[in-house]
This record gives C-alpha cells, structure tokens and sequence, in this order.
C-alpha cells in the first residue's frame, strides 16, 4: 500500500496536470466560437462566387480555362491540412490516416498544411512539393490566397493533374469528419435546379466570359482552400475541447479515488497508532 | 411597379461588409466607374481598386474595395470583394504610411522587381484614404 506521502504528492501532480487541461479546454472553447463565427462569415462569399461561376460556365459553355482541363491523372497531389499541435484528441490522427489511404490507394505528391501532417509524411519519406506550417490561430484570407496561388502554379505547369484536399469538416464539438474534395480540375458547378429554373439570363460581361473566368477560377480556388483552412480549424479546436474536457473529467476521478486511499490511509494509520499505545499502555499494567 | 430599390450585398471572404437595399451604388468597375440604378439589366463585371458609393435616401456611404467581382441582377447588386472597407473602418494612419512606403518604392527604383506590387499598394492605399473623406 502506497504510503500517505506517495499519495499526497500523486494528488498535487494531477491536479496541476488538471489545471492545464481545464485552461487549455476553456481556451480551446473560446476559439471555438470565434472560428465558428469565421465559418459562417465566409459562407455568404462562398455561396455567392459558387453562384457566379455556375451561372458564368452554364451561360457560356464555350468557354475554357486551364483550371477546367482535364487531364489524364498520371500525378495527383493531396492537399492535407493538420492542426499545427498536439493534444487535440483523434484529430490529427484521424485525417492523417485518410491522407495514408488515399496515398495507398492512388500514389502521388503531397502539399503539407499543418506541422503535424508534414512531419508525419516528411518522416516517411513521402515527396512534399510544398507547406504552410505555423499559421497561427486567426487565418486571415491572404494565406489562403497564397496557398491557391502555389496550387494553381502547379497545376498550370502540370506538375499537378489532379488536386484533391483532405481536411476535417466541422459538424458539432462532438463530430468532426475527415473529408476528402476534388479541388482541380474545377468541375463548375451546376446551378441549383428549381430556383433559378432553366432560364438562363442574358449578361452583359465585361470584360468578356474567358477573361472574367481567368479571374474568377483562382478565386474559387482559393475561397474553397479558405473554407477548408476555416473548417479544419473549428474541428481542430472542437476536438481539441473534447479531449480536454475528458481529459479533466477523468482528472477529477483520479483525484476522488486517491484521496479516498489517502484517507483510508490515514484511517489505518490511526488506528495502528491507537492500538500500539493500547497495547504499550495494557503492558504496563 | 417593380421595386425601385437595389440590394446591394458588399461580401468579402471574411465577412458581410454591407447588405442593403439602396437607391444607386456606383461601382469601379475593370472597365470604368459604373452607375447601377434599380432595373439594370443584369451585368458580370470584374472590379477595380477604386472607391465604391451607395446612395440611400440621399445619404452617401463610402466603401474601399480592392478587386474582385460584381453581379447585378434582378435588382440585386452582389459585389464580391477582395477587401472591403467602409469609410469609418478605415484605418487613416495605416493608410497614409502605406501611401508613403510605397511612393518611396516607386521613386527610388531600387525595388525594381515589385514594381507592379507597389503601384497596387499605392492604389489601394490612395482608394483607402479617398473613400475615408480625410484627404
């Protein structure tokens, strides 16, 4: 039986650990409802250039852009995007093991987003053509933009022929699933039937679709790396809470169970204590 | 009658800017300023760097955009901007060092690689301070 000592100080140690993971878990929750917040605030955008690009490849099918070549797939790239830290739970873990798949499943280059997606692949021996470590918690859109540019550069030098990105979509706190998304060659997509119905209307363009589309395409592009990038990281902060918040729960339970080992102890402790001078006492007599 | 009003929708990827509906927005189109007032015919329009205005009830809001996309249509005027700002969000300090460094840049031409980088920096930063109403 461990002594009461032992057993103070294995207290004090968890408790310590508990105060960690309880700050990290309040500091997990609060990013949490900012990147939420960044979440919805980049949908309307989304939608609208989706809307847009729809519209401008259906009304004008003539058109074309490197970006909508289709090529055949002799080198495919996957885009991964990691959290930059640990402690996050299955997070990081878990859209690795999708990335390993999709490797083994189709070999090809990969492009790194995330220290610990990086580091995972780079120790393996896997051909990173490129990565964005240490991006910090606020994700403004100019990395997205320069992840879309470095992108497209490949893609247009054909280094690329087909580019997928795997990152971890936010549904709850509780759920974040692994996804894997064709972001090149851009396959436009089709307008939503019902609500604009088949009509289509008359733009006036200016400049003209082809170059209009040569903008907007790098812009799509990078509006959906932006979106993964927002994604990814309310999921890394909600598995991130998750863990922590277990992680504090099950501090508190060893904490229980020692301190009642501890009293008991103590207890026995006393009682021995007593008995020895009961019996010193009854020898006297 | 049909409404005689325009939405007008200033997105960004980061956030709504400005949602609407006004009386006339005039916006820096690739190709020039242009007017939209209610019942435009729908247009597709790339944007420029420039200073964008809506009009409501007589009262002018002022809104630096640098780049991006618009589309007009069905009395809806959704702009798509690279970055938007309204006028009394603009950073005037900010702007005015950036105007600096890069007229600095253009007249020592030692930075001869980032040329173009700086005119856009130096328009952007212009836009910034024009929309403001300070300069």
């Amino acid at each position: 039986m461990a002594s009461a000592r032992d057993l103070r100080r294995r207290i004090k140690s968890i408790k310590s650990t508990q105060q960690i993971t309880k700050a990290m878990k309040m500091v997990a929750a609060a990013n949490l409802r900012k990147s939420q917040e960044r979440v919805l605030a980049a949908r309307p955008f989304a939608g609208k250039i989706k809307e847009v690009l729809a519209r401008l490849t259906s009304a004008n099918s003539g058109v074309s852009h490197p970006l909508l070549d289709v090529r055949e797939p002799n080198n495919v790239c996957y885009v991964l995007i990691t959290g930059d830290r640990g402690l996050c739970g299955g997070y990081n873990a878990n859209i690795i093991r999708r990335n390993a798949m999709l490797l083994y499943d189709k070999p090809g280059s990969m492009v790194a987003i995330g220290r610990k997606g990086r580091d995972f692949f780079r120790r393996r021996g896997y051909d990173i053509k490129s990565e964005f470590v240490g991006l910090g918690d606020e994700m403004p859109f100019g990395i997205a933009k320069e992840i879309g540019q470095t992108l497209v550069n490949y893609y247009v030098k054909g280094v690329f022929d087909e580019v997928y990105l795997v990152y971890t979509e936010f549904k709850s706190a509780m759920t974040q699933i692994p996804t894997t998304m064709k972001l090149l060659p851009v396959e436009p997509p089709t307008q939503n039937e019902g609500e604009k119905g088949t009509r289509t209307i008359d733009y006036i363009y200016e400049p003209d679709p082809e170059e209009l589309l040569a903008e907007l395409l790098p812009k799509y592009i990078e509006t959906t790396v932006y979106r993964a990038l927002l994604e990814s990281k309310a999921s890394e902060y909600g598995a991130r809470m998750t863990a922590m918040s277990s992680a504090t729960e099950n501090a508190s339970e060893m904490i229980d169970k020692l301190t009642l080992s501890l009293n008991r102890a103590r207890q026995a402790a006393i009682t021995k204590e007593i008995s020895e001078i009961v019996g010193g006492a009854n020898a006297l007599d | 009658m049909a409404d005689r009003n325009v939405v007008v929708d200033i997105v960004t990827p980061e956030r709504i800017v400005y949602s609407e509906p006004a009386d006339f927005v005039v916006i820096p189109g690739i190709e020039g300023y242009l007017g939209i007032l209610p019942m435009h015919a729908p247009i597709v329009s790339g944007l420029n760097i420039g200073v964008l205005k809506v009009i409501k009830e007589g009262k002018e809001t002022k809104v630096a955009i640098s780049g991006g996309f618009m589309e007009v249509n069905d009395n809806r005027a959704v702009i798509l901007a690279d970055t938007a700002e309204r006028a009394d969000e603009i950073d005037i300090h900010r702007a005015k060092e950036a105007r600096e460094r890069a007229e600095q840049r253009l007249a020592n031409k030692s930075y001869d690689i980032d040329i173009a980088r700086a005119e856009m920096a130096l328009r952007r930063a212009v836009a910034r301070l024009k929309a403001s109403g300070k300069e």
